[in-house]
């Protein structure tokens, strides 16, 4: 079996999902330049939703891809309201406010909603149905699964619908407005409330999306699985240029494959002293170096002056 | 309020900290006109111009546009009403191209919502076909349409005005109110806006115009207002407005007419 090539599609599902997650802060942050600490919680919100639907309904007999379905159809609605009552109650109030107000009630929003989620789902760790028979394809060398290869074009096609949408429609053309100056869109007409309003909807229904990509290709869901995979997704955004739609997109590829190469080979690397269960190090080792080396990240421009 | 009455302004005031940047300001603005609004820097011409268009909210009176009280603090719903503006530095989507920034102008008028725009509707397509249609034409209007597809950031200063321009007719506005458009402008670039601000008023949309170019105002304005230290001192046509004592005293100084 080729490693390197099994790591490189590992990286892909990984950077995919990733993306889908960087998206969520990446288009809010273009937007109210805020850092939307919760989004995290949210894309955990939209795993467990969906866990519990498709549990719930695994003695009807149907086919566990409409199963999934289903859940998507249950989990995106959630955390899309979710998103809403979040922006409504925890960020609009401290619109004018300084920028450290929002953040800290962001890093509230995360606990809160982490122990609701415990509250709701236990303490433990949930085992997600396999959504997909467990076929796989041999490509050089390597394994790519049936679910490997939806997740990726999945996560593709929905990137690629949302770049549409940014780019070709009005609501997108408003979008780009607001997050240029709020301020001078109003006065052209657009309703910026009801656009950032959007924004946080968008990401969530992604976060949902990914919650179930999350479930599916890692088998588990639990209360604290957004803390970890929301702080990898900020990096992968940070890393691409935050508030730059396609540097999420590029990010969250680039830091899928550098965790996952990295954990296949930390071992060889440091002669067996470190295993590849430290491959959480190489995402941090990348935010550091970025925030040190290339603030504005791969395609961003100044940050700082904004931050 | 007569027929030909499209804005008045009754005793608007608004202070800043202990500056009163406007005292009991009044005046009234007829359909087809283009009026005039001059005064000393800081004499409060542009916190007119936000309050009017709901960047601020004055602290008194109100303003009254076409029978209807506009509604302060929601610039969104002020430009439905037909309130339009441009900035003295001019504030673009820099990042969009020029055919864009018109566009979204163009969407205090649309009706699409972000489902049909998902749905790709007949009716969402028609209207989007619409708005780049009626966005090109505006910005052959302004006579630009060669840089449509230029970034807003890379076109020229001139240019740049007479986008804003564009971009704020596309709201359809009742009232264009333009703040300082001929600043940085060579004489064959003012002359060229008189033209265009003539055009725009025989097209039956009212300009509200601040300008320093005192050669501009008096030339192109029916009337004029003229605010000092936020009152407004003066109102009235241009030949009057020239002679008022206070206006010269405002401008020139007490010492003026000794």
């Amino acid at each position: 079996m080729d490693i390197f090539l099994q790591q490189i599609i590992n990286g892909v599902v990984l950077g995919s999902i990733y993306a889908l997650v960087a998206l969520g802060y990446t288009m809010v942050y273009g937007i109210l330049g805020l850092i939307n600490f919760a989004h995290g919680e949210v894309v955990m919100v939209g795993a467990l939703v969906a866990y519990t639907v498709m549990t719930a309904l695994l003695p009807t007999g149907l086919p566990p891809v409409l199963l999934a379905l289903l859940a998507l159809l249950v989990a995106a609605p959630v955390c899309m309201a979710l998103a809403w009552i979040i922006e409504r109650y925890a960020y609009r109030p401290l619109r004018h406010a300084p920028k450290l107000a929002p953040l800290i009630s962001a890093i509230g929003v995360s606990i809160l909603l982490q122990n609701l989620a415990m509250m709701i789902w236990g303490r433990s760790y949930h085992a997600f149905p396999d959504i997909l028979p467990p076929l796989h394809y041999d490509i050089g060398g390597a394994q790519i699964t049936l679910l490997q290869v939806v997740t990726i074009l999945l996560a593709a096609g929905t990137m690629a619908a949302l770049a549409w949408l940014i780019q070709r429609t009005a609501m997108g053309q408003a979008m780009r407005a607001t997050a240029e100056n709020p301020a001078i869109a109003a006065l052209m007409g657009v309703p910026v409330n009801r656009i950032i309003t959007l924004t946080f909807v968008i990401g969530a229904a992604l976060a949902a999306l990914a919650g179930l990509m999350v479930g599916a290709n890692y088998s588990v869901a639990h209360y604290y699985m957004g803390f970890m995979l929301g702080l990898k997704a900020f990096t992968a955004a940070v890393l691409g240029g935050i508030g730059n739609i396609t540097g999420a997109m590029l990010g969250g590829l680039l830091l899928g494959l550098i965790e996952s190469l990295g954990g296949g080979y930390i071992e060889d690397l440091t002669g067996g002293f470190l295993g590849s269960n430290y491959q959480d190090i190489f995402a941090f080792l990348v935010l550091i170096s970025v925030l040190v080396f290339r603030p504005g990240g791969l395609m961003g421009e100044r940050v700082s002056e904004r931050a | 309020m007569t027929a030909h009455t499209l804005l008045r302004v009754s005793q608007v005031g608004k202070a800043f900290g202990g500056v009163q940047a406007l005292k009991d300001v009044s005046m009234t603005l007829n359909r087809g006109e283009i009026y005039g609004l001059i005064g000393p820097n800081g004499a409060g011409k542009t916190t007119l111009f936000n309050c009017l268009t709901g960047l601020y909210v004055p602290d008194s009176g109100e303003f009254v546009f076409d029978d209807q009280p506009l509604i302060s603090s929601a610039p969104d719903k002020t430009v439905r009403q037909g309130v339009a503006r441009t900035f003295q530095n001019i504030r673009l989507f820099a990042n969009m191209t020029a055919l864009e920034n018109v566009m979204v102008g163009r969407h205090a008028r649309l009706r699409s919502n972000i489902i049909s725009d998902i749905l790709r509707t007949p009716f969402n397509r028609r209207e989007e076909q619409t708005t780049e249609d009626q966005a090109l034409q505006l910005m052959r209007y302004v006579g630009i349409a060669h840089r449509a597809h230029d970034l807003a950031k890379h076109l020229s200063y001139g240019d740049q005005r007479r986008l804003e321009i564009a971009r704020a007719l596309a709201t359809q506005p009742k009232l264009l109110c333009l703040d300082e458009p001929a600043a940085g402008m060579n004489a064959n670039e003012t002359d060229g806006l008189r033209q265009l601000i003539e055009m725009i008023r025989l097209d039956g949309i009212s300009v509200l115009l601040i300008e320093h170019d005192v050669q501009l105002v008096m030339g192109l304005c029916d009337r004029i207002a003229v605010l000092d230290y936020g009152e407004l001192i003066c109102e009235d046509i241009p030949s009057v407005v020239q002679k008022h004592p206070r206006v010269i005293e405002a401008y020139l100084g007490s010492g003026a007419h000794a």
